[in-house]
């Protein structure tokens, strides 16, 4: 079926390859299209153009009119409109697409041109690539084999430069590897609104630096790191500790907040290396906030729970399920859910809370928001916990109304899912009246003051949703086994909601989303196995007058998620 | 910032004449070199703050320009072509010479803090080389005995003008 011309959709013939893209692409992109790779440094999709490295050059032709009569100038020989090449290239980066253009990328002169390139950028680079970290990420490798000419004919000496450079308390520069790019200025500049960065010296000595006196140590600092095309910026935490080819790569979600924020999480062999951002340009774009890269440090942080215990001795888990059972079967019963715990957990929180007819309450953390990655809910999933029905409202800061009926008798027992309730202001008296389950990761005074406690993994242990600000539902996946002694949290609450007279709903995420799928109408159509890697936007409008803690950030405007939902649908 | 009340009339007056107000950075960094010698971290913190840049953005600038001076200098600035006629025509031993007169070397202020002596690329005077720029004023045909000369007099801080610029 032939489609009708768009009127926002420029037709480009890239090598041959005939693609109609929307008006304001550049040629990169629209090469990418058509899956041509128009080699590139400077040029990032979510900074400026520059246009300063020159790796993008290619060659453009555009149709030929006649210049009295503007006609069409058309090739006898194949009955199509003539195309007139300009003699010089051109860079991809900064060329927008204009109606019928032609570009070609794989001539001779474009090839001698990338050539060329390259061995300019490589004439004052340290040819250190056994020792640099960026060794399997560089473009400037990949490049230099994809395009380069493959031996030097560089004989002077090369720069001098500063090396090891600390930029800021996490990121370091090396600059005779800096290939002066200027992503990184930009970022600053434009991202991250710290505008630290700059060349000085500017010329055959051009140095990367920060202003004297001033650090890179704003809170995205690392996404310089992430956009530097070359070994020039490393990352304090991530320097020397392991080679990127080795590292298995899985996707993850940024548990700081409600911006959740796409991540993949780099690991070897069970143990996490680090965290970078995975590119959604409907939350995080390419970004990410640097606090979210050290939440993998709390795996093996100290105070992490690794035994089942029951009034503070080691137990198996069965007879841990029994004794909370016996406990929770006393009645008066109360549990505290979390606004930390997936989707699925708090479905089963929720169900928990109904074998035992208890309430349910949830604890607020708000902070301040930066407008970017980090917003005010810290919570990264209070609007799960509204769709899967655990919440009707929004949690508050402190229980309390729990507080009052431990005092007044009416709860002898309390759940509690990974929320340390001495933190959200329950006093000592108040948590040594009544008996407490604690399911959490880290030891706290909760898990301390708690006649069972069931170990549970951290969001790199496990597989699982969280639904962020705009009511988007996103999937993480277990990237590293759980410590020694820690059970899955699916595990302990389907087992524990099954002891206390529920019905056991499995303890793994698919059978769990079989009955989340039956019970939860927003979730009707969904699956855990078919949510796309970018999410899948909810239907938040239910929700849309209660007070939510967030401010404008990337992405989201405070009320605007029913709307786009309601433009989806 | 210490700068002259002309000073600061002058930089209110000139920053008008761009249309955008990065554009005067330029013109400002020369003015506060005129006012003090050099320019300080303090004076590119007050430069960027004045045309709302941020420091580095001025930074970048300093360093770009040979010109620019961001330590101070003595209290004669001598500045000795070296570019090709000057060169032939012995603007290395005349430079020389300066050093030796006030014991300095290139670039530094010299104890007392009489002079600074420098090399700077062609002063347009190729005919009369070499030549050689005592702040503004031009000397030409200044061999090593001219040298002396001129350093005797700024020495005894008697005027050297010449009347050429």
């Amino acid at each position: 079926m032939i489609q009708p011309a768009s009127p926002d959709l420029i037709t480009v013939y890239i090598d041959g390859k005939e693609i109609a893209v929307p008006k304001g692409t550049n040629v990169i992109e629209a090469a990418k299209r058509v899956n041509v790779d128009v080699p590139h440094y400077c040029y990032h999709p979510k900074l400026t153009v520059v246009g300063n490295c020159r790796m993008c050059l290619v060659e453009m032709g555009l149709p030929a009119v006649d210049p009295a009569t503007k006609a069409p100038v058309m090739d006898p020989a194949t009955g199509k409109q003539k195309v007139n090449w300009m003699p010089r290239p051109t860079i991809g980066c900064a060329t927008n697409v204009s109606p019928g253009l032609h570009i070609r990328t794989t001539t001779q002169m474009v090839k001698d041109c990338r050539e060329g390139v390259m061995e300019f950028l490589l004439i004052n680079h340290p040819l250190d690539c056994p020792i640099c970290d960026q060794a399997g990420e560089c473009k400037l490798q990949e490049q230099s084999a994809g395009y380069g000419r493959g031996y030097s004919r560089f004989v002077e000496k090369k720069n001098v430069k500063p090396k090891r450079t600390l930029l800021g308390p996490r990121v370091m520069l090396d600059d005779e590897r800096c290939i002066l790019c200027s992503r990184c200025i930009r970022f600053s500049k434009e991202v991250a609104k710290d505008d630290v960065l700059g060349f000085i010296d500017r010329g055959s000595y051009s140095t990367l630096t920060c202003y004297p006196g001033r650090k890179l140590e704003n809170n995205y600092s690392l996404n310089t790191v992430d956009i530097c095309p070359v070994g020039a910026l490393t990352s304090t935490d991530f320097r020397f500790k392991m080679r990127v080819w080795f590292l298995k790569q899985t996707n993850s979600i940024d548990t700081e907040s409600s911006a959740g924020a796409n991540t993949v999480v780099w690991s070897r062999e069970g143990v996490v290396y680090r965290v970078t951002p995975r590119q959604n340009d409907a939350v995080n774009d390419t970004w990410m906030a640097d606090s979210g890269r050290v939440l993998y440090k709390e795996i093996r942080a100290a105070g992490r729970l690794d035994s089942v215990r029951v009034e503070g001795s080691e137990s198996a888990l069965e007879f841990a399920l029994g004794a909370a059972a016996a406990i929770l079967g006393k009645g008066g019963a109360a549990v505290v859910g979390s606004g930390r715990s997936t989707v699925e957990e708090q479905f089963l929180t929720r169900k928990l809370a109904e074998a035992l007819k208890a309430k349910a309450s949830l604890v607020s953390r708000v902070g301040e928001g930066d407008g970017l990655l980090v917003t005010a809910d810290r919570n990264p999933n209070v609007r799960g916990a509204l769709v899967t029905g655990l919440a009707a409202e929004l949690p508050s800061a402190t229980l309390g109304t729990l507080a009052e009926q431990i005092d007044s008798g009416a709860v002898t027992s309390v759940v509690s899912v990974g929320e340390d309730l001495a933190a959200a202001g329950l006093s000592e008296a108040q948590m040594a009246k009544i008996s407490i389950i604690y399911l959490g990761t880290h030891a706290n005074a909760t898990s301390r003051a708690a006649r069972v406690v069931f170990p549970t993994l951290t969001v790199f242990e496990k597989h699982g949703t969280l639904v962020n600000q705009q009511f988007r539902i996103q999937r993480f996946a277990k990237a590293v086994p759980g410590v020694a002694g820690a059970v899955d949290d699916l595990t302990v609450l389907s087992r524990l909601v099954s002891a206390c007279g529920g019905a056991y709903l499995g303890s793994d995420v698919g059978t769990v989303w079989t009955a989340l799928s039956a019970e939860v109408p927003a979730l009707a159509a969904i699956r855990y196995s078919n949510i796309p890697d970018t999410g899948l936007l909810l239907d938040g409008s239910p929700w849309a007058a209660l007070p939510f803690a967030e401010g404008a950030s990337l992405h989201y405007k405070p009320g605007s998620a029913p709307q786009e939902a309601a433009a989806r649908g | 910032m210490n700068l002259k009340a002309e000073t600061l009339s002058r930089i209110d007056e000139v920053i008008p004449h761009y249309p955008v107000k990065r554009s005067a950075a330029l013109p400002l960094l020369h003015l506060v070199q005129e006012d003090q010698g050099y320019v300080s971290s303090e004076a590119i913190e007050w430069i960027a703050e004045k045309l709302g840049l941020q420091p580095i953005n001025v930074y970048e600038l300093v360093t770009f320009y040979p010109m620019f001076r961001q330590k101070p200098i003595g209290r004669r600035h001598i500045k000795v072509c070296r570019t090709l006629s000057c060169a032939i025509m012995g603007g290395y031993r005349t430079c020389a010479e300066f050093q030796k007169q006030f014991e300095t070397r290139l670039g530094d202020v010299s104890p007392g803090g009489d002079v600074t002596v420098e090399f700077v690329e062609c002063l347009a005077s190729c005919g009369t080389a070499p030549v050689v720029m005592i702040d503004d004023e031009l000397h030409e045909r200044v061999d090593a005995a001219r040298a002396r000369e001129l350093s005797d007099k700024i020495k005894a801080g008697a005027p050297t003008d010449t009347g050429r610029r």
